[in-house]
């Protein structure tokens, strides 16, 4: 469009920079004198939070169509392990769609790398749960970043395919059950002599429970750590305007790689707690449409915002779990076929609210949030005032023609 | 050629009639990516004849005109003939008669030159083809070529003759002389001055000694704003104000 | 000798499928920028009403056949042209937006899918002349893969008729490549849009029809499947080229084949590390154009 010289072009940058730190900062660095009573409440929440999940399988608290049963029994501490680990999951996905501004279909390769890696090293290299993980976190860094530096010659849309293709190679890797490595379409059984007897077993439900709660705990840290780091701030200007960043001497390539392999090594991480938690992998770890549902957590949550895609994946495994519970019942059985159908496959659900989220609701949950907290606080308003981001705003493209 | 009568300097916000203003432009701002390239810029293209549009590198001149055209976000109030376009597609505002030249041509270099200009006829229009090809003959020569295998300056030629195609209320012209050898830049000059005797246009132009021969009227921008309206001769004889608006000396030498 | 025809042939044929898929997908990313996730289920709702019609006409006769290739272009067309009106221009110029909306509908999709016609596989019967061979140097060659080939040609010939003979086929051209002067010029190019998808998705359930055959099956997986390879073969074709899409099915389908039989069944990872030496060294595909 117009053409800017380049001096104009640096001190934007710098001020855009320097504007997004502050925009990142928490809440309290611009609130003035309530400063630290804010500070205090911006800490309390996650900790009050953590310390309320963690206790909830001491509790017999019941949440009658929400959970399937009362918050000690091993069936509703599974389900919230599951949405943990895939809220973990989820904020690695947001890491690289919402704040770099990468929109991968292969997000599922790194987290199958880590169910499927774990399992295997821990098998056939013989080594306990700790140093497993720890080859297997190490193979995560090598392997994103080889993949991640070929992926990243493209942008937008045919970033978008290369790591599907990658991805899909891995899926058609593990299908293929390699030297009777990983089971084929069967799947990988976890190896439990090599796993403390604490975390194997229906019984030892809760402390896999508080394994992913402390996943979760720990991904959601990192992925703060990142999105504030310089990197963070950096590919977020990136993804305002490359070229000026490039002006200013950054590279650009090097802070999309170094997201791409943090959001790779969060998600094998969790792919790890998911093979204890689940006593074995499946491809289906491995697919594009597991990185779809990642997608779908995070779009659901609203780009960009962490609570969001925590909250977006609680949504999403709660949700296709009761739907799933819904499907069975008779409810739906007796109604006629035209409704019936569509009714019983929780994935036409959750797609179609996926559409009517994207269509109607483009700040997805964290929107819905803010609207609803802007009732009462005049920050949260004038944070509604400053315009929702929608998914595409995030994303740079190739051409910018039209 | 010969020049309207118009007001020295056109009061910003007057009511100005129709009749000696094919296009006017009120509060203007645009905004590209979040960002606003325009910054409140009022103009009038005059009824007749060309109206520059001056100002230094970057200052919006572009912009202005996608802006008119709607191929980036805009608020503000754009009369065609007395008709708001301001919230018209781009498809809608060309269909009104508004022809655009863009600054660095965008013929379709896959498209043939012909086809390059039967893409252009409006349905419901009389094509000038007679015109075109009297202005252009080249392009008859040239029919079945590729657009993107032709020089600058031809491809120039097709970007004007698709505007000219068509019985236009008013062109937009942004830089046609950009990056043509001195022989170019005095053809291009010449089909523009004949283009003017039939539609009225808005000329984009870095070459003052284009606008000396072209324009009557002129239109400066500032930091995003207009700040000056008025003949362009007068303009561009001031060596103080074009010093200060352009960042360049014109002064006596150059006849008009 | 008769093994590398085999192959060859084969190759090609399943290089036409791959064809069917990737052209649509390739004229809707070239001109609109968006990847769209939903074209395999406009593939698979082809293959599944192409065999309803074909088993209620007689699915073993030719009429019955060619009923349901028409009835196959007609519901992916159908389908796809409704997606662009009802969802797609509903997000106008939004890329992102747009390719997420199409994979909220590609599972939505798949899941109906599932519901009316069951997870199963289901296998439709033609006339006993596909499933016959003929032998080519020895080789004996599945007759349904001279039926894909010979389609996809005529598919690919009919495109490039209409892109080169028609004002809209002018349009699409121009509107490939450079979207905003074409709406300059007075034209409005949603109209474009819908019919790209309509196009794409006709080809596409065309492909569905005859992939049924050439697998053998139907599922309701079976386009988006298909997709992840049709999405490549734009990559390497060069994404919005015609040509490079042709070209590129051919060549994709060509090493799956003969990198599964002599490289031990390694064919998808050879295709996907094709894949990356495309990307290493020509960023913008084959035929793409230069950014």
């Amino acid at each position: 469009m117009t053409s800017r010289n380049t001096q104009n072009m640096d001190t934007r940058v710098k001020d855009k920079v320097s504007a997004m730190r502050a925009a990142a900062a928490p809440p309290a660095d611009d609130a003035g004198a309530t400063g630290s009573r804010s500070r205090l409440l911006g800490l309390i929440a996650p900790v009050g939070l953590v310390v309320l999940l963690a206790c909830l399988p001491l509790l017999n608290l019941s949440i009658p169509g929400v959970l399937p049963g009362a918050t000690y029994t091993p069936g509703t501490l599974h389900l919230l392990a599951l949405a943990m680990v895939m809220a973990g999951a989820a904020l690695s996905y947001n890491l690289l769609f919402g704040v770099a501004g990468l929109l991968s279909f292969g997000h599922a390769l790194y987290f199958g790398l880590g169910a499927y890696g774990l399992g295997i090293v821990m098998e056939e290299l013989e080594l306990g749960l700790v140093p497993a993980t720890l080859v297997v976190i190490m193979a995560g860094i090598v392997l994103s970043t080889i993949l991640g530096a070929v992926s990243l010659r493209v942008t937008g849309i045919p970033f978008a395919m290369v790591t599907l293709a990658f991805a899909q190679a891995g899926f058609v890797l593990v299908r293929k059950n390699p030297g009777g490595l990983t089971g084929g379409e069967e799947g990988l059984r976890l190896p439990t002599d090599y796993v403390p007897d604490w975390l194997v077993g229906v019984a030892d439900t809760r402390n896999l429970y508080w394994v992913a709660l402390g996943a979760l705990v720990l991904a959601f840290v990192i992925a703060t750590w990142v999105q504030r780091s310089r990197a963070g701030h950096v590919a977020e200007a990136v993804r305002e305007n490359e070229l000026r960043v490039q002006v200013l001497g950054m590279r650009p390539f090097l802070v999309k790689l170094a997201i791409f392999v943090a959001a790779s090594v969060i998600a094998a991480g969790m792919g790890m707690v998911h093979l204890l938690l689940n006593s074995g992998a499946v491809p289906h770890t491995m697919s594009a449409e597991f990185t779809i549902s990642l997608l779908l957590m995070v779009v659901l949550g609203g780009v960009g915002s962490r609570w969001g895609a925590v909250a977006g994946a609680f949504v999403y495994v709660i949700l296709s779990q009761r739907l799933a519970v819904l499907a069975q019942s008779s409810a739906i059985d007796d109604l006629p076929a035209v409704l019936a159908i569509p009714l019983s496959e929780p994935m036409f659900i959750l797609g179609t609210i996926f559409i009517l989220v994207v269509l109607f609701l483009p700040g997805g949950l964290a929107a819905l949030g803010l609207r609803a907290r802007a009732l009462f606080s005049r920050r949260a308003r004038s944070q509604l005032a400053d315009g929702e981001r929608t998914p595409g705003d995030l994303v740079q493209e190739d051409d910018q023609r039209s | 050629m010969t020049p309207a009568p118009v007001p020295e300097t056109a009061a910003p916000g007057a009511v100005v009639g129709s009749g000696e203003h094919i296009l006017s432009v009120r509060g203007l701002t645009a905004h590209v990516a979040g960002q606003q390239v325009v910054e409140h810029v009022d103009l009038e293209v005059a009824a007749t004849g060309v109206t520059a549009l001056l100002g230094r590198n970057g200052v919006g001149k572009t912009s202005t005109i996608k802006a008119v055209m709607g191929l980036i976000g805009r608020t503000g109030r754009i009369d065609l003939a007395g008709q708001d376009i301001s919230g018209l597609p781009t498809h809608k505002v060309a269909q009104l008669g508004v022809g655009y030249v863009p600054e660095d041509r965008e013929v379709f270099s896959a498209l043939t030159v012909s086809e390059n200009l039967r893409i252009a006829e409006r349905p419901g229009h009389a094509h000038q083809y007679d015109l075109v090809y009297d202005l252009f003959p080249e392009l008859k020569q040239r029919a079945g070529q590729a657009a993107g295998t032709l020089s600058g300056g031809q491809q120039q030629m097709v970007s004007l003759a698709r505007a000219l195609l068509n019985d236009n209320r008013v062109l937009l012209v942004d830089e046609p002389t950009k990056g043509l050898a001195p022989r170019l830049v005095q053809e291009v000059g010449q089909v523009l001055a004949r283009a003017a005797e039939v539609v009225p246009v808005l000329l984009v132009e870095q070459n003052l000694q284009v606008v000396r021969e072209l324009a009557q009227h002129a239109v400066v921008l500032t930091g995003g704003r207009s700040v000056h309206h008025g003949a362009a001769a007068a303009f561009l004889n001031d060596p103080e104000l074009t010093q200060r608006l352009l960042g360049v000396s014109t002064g006596a030498e150059g006849s008009v | 000798m008769s093994e590398v025809i085999l192959l060859a042939v084969t190759g090609v044929g399943l290089g036409a499928i791959y064809f069917l898929v990737a052209s649509g997908l390739s004229l809707i990313y070239g001109l609109m920028h968006v990847l769209n996730f939903a074209h395999g289920v406009f593939l698979t709702l082809g293959a599944f009403l192409g065999l309803e019609v074909a088993q209620r006409l007689g699915a073993s006769t030719w009429t019955g056949f060619a009923v349901s290739l028409l009835v196959g272009a007609l519901a992916g067309a159908a389908f796809a042209a409704l997606t662009e009106r009802v969802l797609v221009q509903k997000l106008y110029n939004r890329h992102i937006e747009q390719v997420l909306v199409t994979v909220g509908l590609g599972l939505a999709a798949v899941a109906l899918f599932d519901g009316i016609w069951g997870t199963d596989p289901r296998f439709p019967r033609g006339p006993a002349w596909l499933s016959e061979t003929t032998t080519i140097g020895g080789a004996n060659i599945p007759n349904i893969v001279f039926v894909a080939i010979i389609s996809a040609a005529a598919v690919l010939a009919a495109v490039v008729l209409f892109l080169k003979h028609t004002r809209y086929g002018m349009i699409i051209r121009a509107g490939v490549e450079n979207r905003a002067m074409v709406t300059a010029l007075g034209i409005d190019v949603r109209n474009a849009f819908t019919l790209v998808f309509t196009i794409g998705g006709a080809a596409a359930g065309i492909g569905g029809v005859l992939a049924s055959h050439h697998f053998g099956y139907v599922s309701p997986m079976l386009g988006q499947t298909l997709l992840i390879f049709a999405f490549i073969v734009t990559v390497i074709g060069g994404l919005g080229s015609l040509i490079g899409a042709a070209v590129a099915s051919v060549l994709v389908a060509l090493l799956q084949q003969f990198a599964n039989f002599y490289l031990w069944g390694t064919g998808d990872f050879a295709v996907v590390i094709l894949l990356a030496l495309v990307l290493l060294t020509r960023p913008s595909g084959l035929m793409g154009r230069k950014a």
